[in-house]
């Protein structure tokens, strides 16, 4: 279907507030990743974070830890991955971005890695161990290819937030909590200011996530930010439902996306 | 390029939330490296409570059953809680003191470093959580207690395999949650910039002793240097001294295990590739589309993927050589020092005495070998018992 080969990040956020979700390839299997993906996009997602499973994922809960060792334990890797976003991109041209570790891409072959990309119209890489300082690692080659590297502000950069924000591209992931990823049951960073700072010197859209779970806590983030990424409570119910989480996850996706709609 | 970059090594691979500590922490450390009152207190630490300077003992009888070069043992063992570990222990504690914090956590595998850390803390009153993965809480029961009995709150890991980088992840997951009032005290050379220059710099009081303890005894530097290494701390505060004299040969003993072609070792130098990891680019024993694989050694404190980015770079450069000893060998080193010299090594040590006595026979009687005991193997008695069949009732 895809003959429109341009798919960007800033798709997502053309009409109005983007619901974000995240999920870990291969958890329970690739073929399900597919069949997921495709489910939350017709139930409402404007972007797809896929995470490609790593032994150690150290900025990553207990939620997402438990995928990364489901995926791993059938044995997914990169090549996987890149299949089940061909097969995405069969029938879907959801803007999709990669939320990895560095070594995996590292291992890969930073060029090998950002060309498949650039092929299977994968727009970004999140990358939890490559902060701004770091980002010269795989610039070049993210440019050669037009992946955008989204970059993460978290409720301690402060004075960092503009610096981060003047060179980002396709959107900002705002951290809206310290610590790892998971469900919280209440947000206290003062997410308003972060966002004012970014706003002051970017036009590039910026997503809040860690810790967002309810419809209320989405709304409420919708009324400061650009985005609401959600990543534990959609593993969870992967978690949870398996092979069969496809009617869950549209019900929860639908209702995630009306909150902020 | 990046900040504390040792050739392409080092860097700062961290979660954004961690950044403006890291930053922080370098900016605090340069600081009060250069603060004379800090200096003064941590030596009068080193002095009076770690019982430095450690001595540079020549071990004769040694020397004469190996028949080769005079071998001196630098006796790290004979520190406060037993380890070289006290060193880095002290500066970090005193630094993240100095720096207004008022909580500290840190990994352990063997339960060396958390006791040491455990030990700082509860010198310093300050409150202090350890991260230890499960298997080795079974494998050194004995050192959860005692970390206990210091006051610190130990805390089982038991995500992945459940060892030392299991208990390296967790930590720095603590660290992303409650970064505030807490260092992070990390027990060797590894981890983001600046960790692996404070770890060296603390552990390099090590090589500046050898070098005046030997030019005393002596009189002319050693023709070699011999540590263990896992992620490398002893062996940089050994070697850093002698950096720039060409002439001393440098050598790391990583750990076989049960031989470098088996999947069961954790010599990542020999079998290691380049990757990224825990906060550093360096070598990791890794495989499978850069999954980071388990490794393995009869030494906890050894039983590490990675290995510090100086390291990494001193291989490349090649400024250091690094070989390996297995298991068997190390434990044959354990025995062979304990019954030689009444000196019971740990088993991290034993990889390093285990390669001096391949080598030292070879040597001229002139040469001088000097081997950094790391630690003392009291805490390892019970596993080699249980490693050559023996049955102890405690
Ligand atoms: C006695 C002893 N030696 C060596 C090591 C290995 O660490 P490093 O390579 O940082 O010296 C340990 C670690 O626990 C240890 O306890």
């Amino acid at each position: 279907m895809s003959d429109k080969k341009d798919i960007k990040i800033a798709d997502a956020f053309k009409d109005g507030k983007a619901f974000i979700g995240f999920l870990t390839a291969g958890d329970p299997t690739i073929e399900k990743t597919v069949e997921y993906v495709l489910a939350m996009e017709e139930a409402g997602c404007d972007l797809v974070e896929i995470g490609i499973p790593f032994s150690d994922p150290v900025a990553e809960g207990p939620v997402i830890q438990e995928a990364n060792i489901r995926a791993l334990s059938n044995n997914t890797n990169t090549d996987d991955v890149f299949e089940a976003i061909r097969q995405i991109r069969e029938k879907s041209d959801v803007p999709l971005v990669f939320l990895t570790y560095i070594n995996p891409v590292f291992y890969y072959g930073y060029d090998k890695f950002f060309k498949r990309c650039q092929e299977l119209n994968v727009c970004g890489i999140i990358s939890p161990d490559l902060p701004y300082d770091e980002k010269d690692e795989i610039l070049e080659v993210t440019q050669k290819y037009g992946i955008d590297i989204i970059s993460l502000i978290a409720p301690t950069s402060k004075e960092r937030i503009q610096m981060i924000a003047r060179e980002a591209s396709g959107f900002i992931y705002v951290v809206s909590s310290l610590g790892v990823t998971g469900m919280r049951s209440e947000i206290r960073t003062d997410l308003e200011s972060i966002l004012k700072d970014i706003k002051e010197v970017t036009d590039v859209p910026a997503a809040v996530g860690f810790g967002i779970n309810t419809p209320e806590q989405a709304e409420n983030i919708a009324k400061v930010a650009d985005g609401v990424i959600v990543g534990s409570a959609i593993v969870n119910i992967i978690a949870e439902h398996g092979e069969n989480a496809k009617e869950p996850l549209v019900n929860y996706v639908k209702s995630m996306k009306d909150a902020i709609s | 390029m990046s900040r504390g970059r040792f050739g392409v090594h080092g860097g700062q691979y961290m979660s954004e939330t961690l950044m403006n500590e890291l930053l922080n922490l370098e900016e605090q450390y340069n600081h009060f490296k250069e603060d004379p009152e800090f200096v003064e207190e941590l030596n009068t630490l080193l002095k009076e409570y770690a019982g430095r300077p450690s001595l540079l003992y020549y071990a004769k009888r040694m020397t004469e059953d190996l028949g080769g070069a005079k071998i001196y043992l630098k006796r790290e063992d004979l520190n406060h809680t037993g380890a070289h570990k006290i060193n880095n222990v002290l500066g970090q504690c005193l630094l993240a003191k100095k720096m207004g914090k008022t909580r500290v956590i840190a990994e352990t595998g063997a339960g060396q470093h958390g006791v040491a850390t455990a030990t700082a803390a509860a010198l310093l009153g300050m409150e202090c959580e350890v991260f230890m993965g499960e298997e080795d809480t079974k494998r050194q029961a004995l050192n959860v207690f005692r970390m206990e009995l210091l006051g610190a709150k130990v805390h089982t890991v038991t995500t992945g395999s459940k060892v030392l980088k299991d208990a390296v992840n967790d930590a720095f997951r603590e660290w992303i949650s409650r970064v505030d009032d807490t260092h992070y005290v990390i027990g060797s050379t590894m981890g983001p910039h600046p960790f692996p220059t404070i770890v060296r710099d603390f552990q390099a009081v090590i090589s500046e002793e050898i070098k005046e303890q030997i030019m005393e005894l002596e009189g002319k530097l050693p023709d070699m240097v011999i540590a263990c290494v896992g992620g490398g701390s002893n062996a940089m505060g050994a070697f850093y001294n002698f950096l720039e004299d060409e002439e001393v040969k440098l050598v790391g003993v990583e750990a076989a295990g049960k031989g470098i072609d088996t999947e069961f070792h954790a010599a990542t130098i020999a079998k290691g590739e380049l990757g990224i990891f825990h906060g550093m680019k360096s070598y990791f024993c890794q495989g499978n589309y850069g999954q980071i694989s388990p490794v393995y050694s009869i030494s906890a404190g050894l039983d590490y993927p990675g290995i510090g980015p100086e390291h990494a770079y001193l291989h490349d450069i090649g400024r250091a050589e690094y070989v390996s000893a297995t298991d068997d060998e190390a434990v044959e080193a354990f025995e062979y020092l304990s019954r030689m010299e009444g000196i019971i090594p740990a088993i991290e040590s034993s990889h390093a005495i285990a390669h001096a006595m391949r080598i030292a026979g070879d040597m001229d009687k002139d040469d001088i070998v000097v081997i950094n005991v790391s630690g003392r193997g009291d805490k390892d008695v019970a596993a080699i018992a249980r490693y050559k069949g023996v049955e102890l009732y405690e």
